[in-house]
């Protein structure tokens, strides 16, 4: 893709004049996955068009780490809802610089949505992005967020935190044990059946994961 | 609701029954009724608050509906109260629609069958009579409470009344009947005419037929809830509805991690 044509998809979501065709118009930016498309798809993330946001966290998401450092200096300028989208992207895309934020959200954000999405987005971060020495304190970190998430008072968030763990102690085995000694209380003392089948599930697929030495 | 922490200083529920008594503050009356409910407060003293309350006369609306009763009947749907059950059948027969909607909607969630004879009667004149009201934004009577109702408690006597309702002109009473006519056959026909619903093109229709889909448990829905354009909130939920049908009766399978691996890609 040359960047007249970049420059010809950007022009288009600046255009659109009605909220159906913002999100054909962002999708169509999403897929040609071009860096230069960043401030737009952020700019979109404050539309307060549900539709637009979603492709617009897409193409960030697309994009990867690339676009984690535009994210993080404007995520304090935002309004609610354009936090919130950032958030989700920065969930997905699990850079390690977004800890700090992610943690925050999953403990305390005001709505359960973006709690959910950060407390997932704890479990898969790319951890071989961070420098050796700093990677197991960030990990402690994690852990002890994501088994405090799952006293939330909503049960999509315990949900999501349980995923969470799970695949942390996936990528960090030294956890593996303690993860497991949770959801087996978790079996116990988790008011949700929902929640509980997704601890027994995760409690089964970290016994079956082989033993890597 | 469920979003927002408050800053306010904690309510007692001695304090919210005492609000519900007093006589000066319609409003607050009201909203004691609503958090009584919420908080499912489950004290003989807050089902003799709420029964009182039913009987109201002081909160009218301009046109003639009572506030306080309707949310007095919704919260008495939300606790343990079988006793309210005959004031509640007594509710739907109120003038006010609202009031009758309630009240079908807590005889649901209570569960307790002796209603569905007042509950048939509501359907009497089938669609023809099942008009709007004019000037209203609403049918003669609350067909998708009354519907959804007569599904959840298996009364089968009322499939003749409740079949023709699948024709309806309002998209989600067919929906109601259908979702009745599923619990109450467990024929996949109507749980595939939810499946179709997901396609329609105005979102609330979309999340009506997640609601009904979450309801009826209906597991071949899954794939398609996963993928219907609505927020994943509603989706998860729905998901969680066929999940925990699914759970009654078995053990952690296949079937449940497919619907968990769904719910995991939606969080």
């Amino acid at each position: 893709m040359t960047s007249d044509q970049t420059q010809q998809l950007i022009r288009a979501v600046e255009q659109a004049d009605s909220p159906e065709s913002l999100s054909q118009a962002v999708w169509a930016l999403a897929a040609a996955r071009q860096k230069a498309a960043i401030p737009t798809f952020i700019r979109v993330l404050g539309y307060n068009n549900p539709g637009a946001a979603v492709a617009a966290v897409e193409g960030l998401v697309k994009l990867g780490e690339a676009a984690v450092p535009s994210l993080l200096e404007q995520i304090d300028g935002y309004d609610y809802g354009a936090r919130a989208w950032s958030i989700r992207a920065l969930s997905q895309i699990g850079d390690p610089r977004a800890l700090d934020i992610l943690t925050g959200a999953a403990e305390s954000d005001f709505a359960l949505s973006v709690r959910r999405t950060a407390a997932k987005g704890l479990g898969s971060i790319s951890w071989s992005q961070l420098p050796a020495e700093e990677v197991s304190a960030a990990q402690a970190k994690a852990l002890e967020t994501l088994l405090q998430v799952c006293q939330d008072s909503e049960w999509i968030v315990r949900y999501a935190a349980v995923v969470g763990l799970q695949a942390l102690a996936a990528t960090q085995l030294d956890y593996k044990k303690r993860v497991q000694v949770h959801f087996q209380q978790l079996d116990k003392s988790e008011p949700d059946l929902t929640v509980r089948a997704r601890a027994q599930m995760a409690a089964v697929q970290l016994q079956q994961m082989p033993v890597l030495n | 609701m469920g979003e927002s922490h408050s800053e306010q200083e904690p309510l007692t529920v001695e304090q919210v029954i005492a609000n519900l008594q007093q006589r000066e503050d319609l409003g607050l009356r009201y909203y004691a009724a609503w958090w009584l409910g919420k908080f499912r407060v489950n004290e003989s003293a807050a089902i003799d608050a709420l029964l009182a309350a039913l009987e109201d006369e002081a909160d009218r609306s301009p046109d003639g509906g009572y506030p306080l009763r309707r949310n007095a009947a919704r919260a008495l749907g939300k606790l343990d109260a079988p006793r309210a059950v005959p004031a509640l059948i007594g509710c739907l027969d109120n003038s006010d629609y609202y009031v009758r909607e309630a009240a079908a909607q807590s005889l649901e969630e209570l569960g307790d069958t002796s209603c569905t004879p007042v509950l048939m009667k509501l359907l009497d004149g089938g669609v023809a009579a099942a008009q709007p009201v004019p000037g209203k934004p609403h049918l003669v009577q609350p067909y998708e409470a009354v519907l959804e109702a007569l599904g959840t408690l298996q009364a089968s006597e009322a499939v003749p009344q409740i079949q023709p309702f699948l024709d309806h002109p309002t998209e989600k009473v067919q929906y109601a009947a259908a979702r009745a006519m599923y619990q109450l056959s467990e024929n996949p026909v109507y749980g595939e005419r939810l499946v179709q619903a997901l396609q329609e093109d105005r979102l609330p229709l979309r999340r009506s037929a997640l609601m009904d889909l979450g309801a009826i448990g209906y597991l071949p829905a899954a794939e398609a809830i996963a993928k219907t354009p609505a927020e994943n909130s509603l989706k998860l939920i729905s998901l969680k509805g066929l999940l925990e049908h699914h759970l009654e009766s078995n053990l952690l399978s296949e079937k449940s991690i497919e619907i968990m691996n769904l719910m995991d890609s939606l969080l």
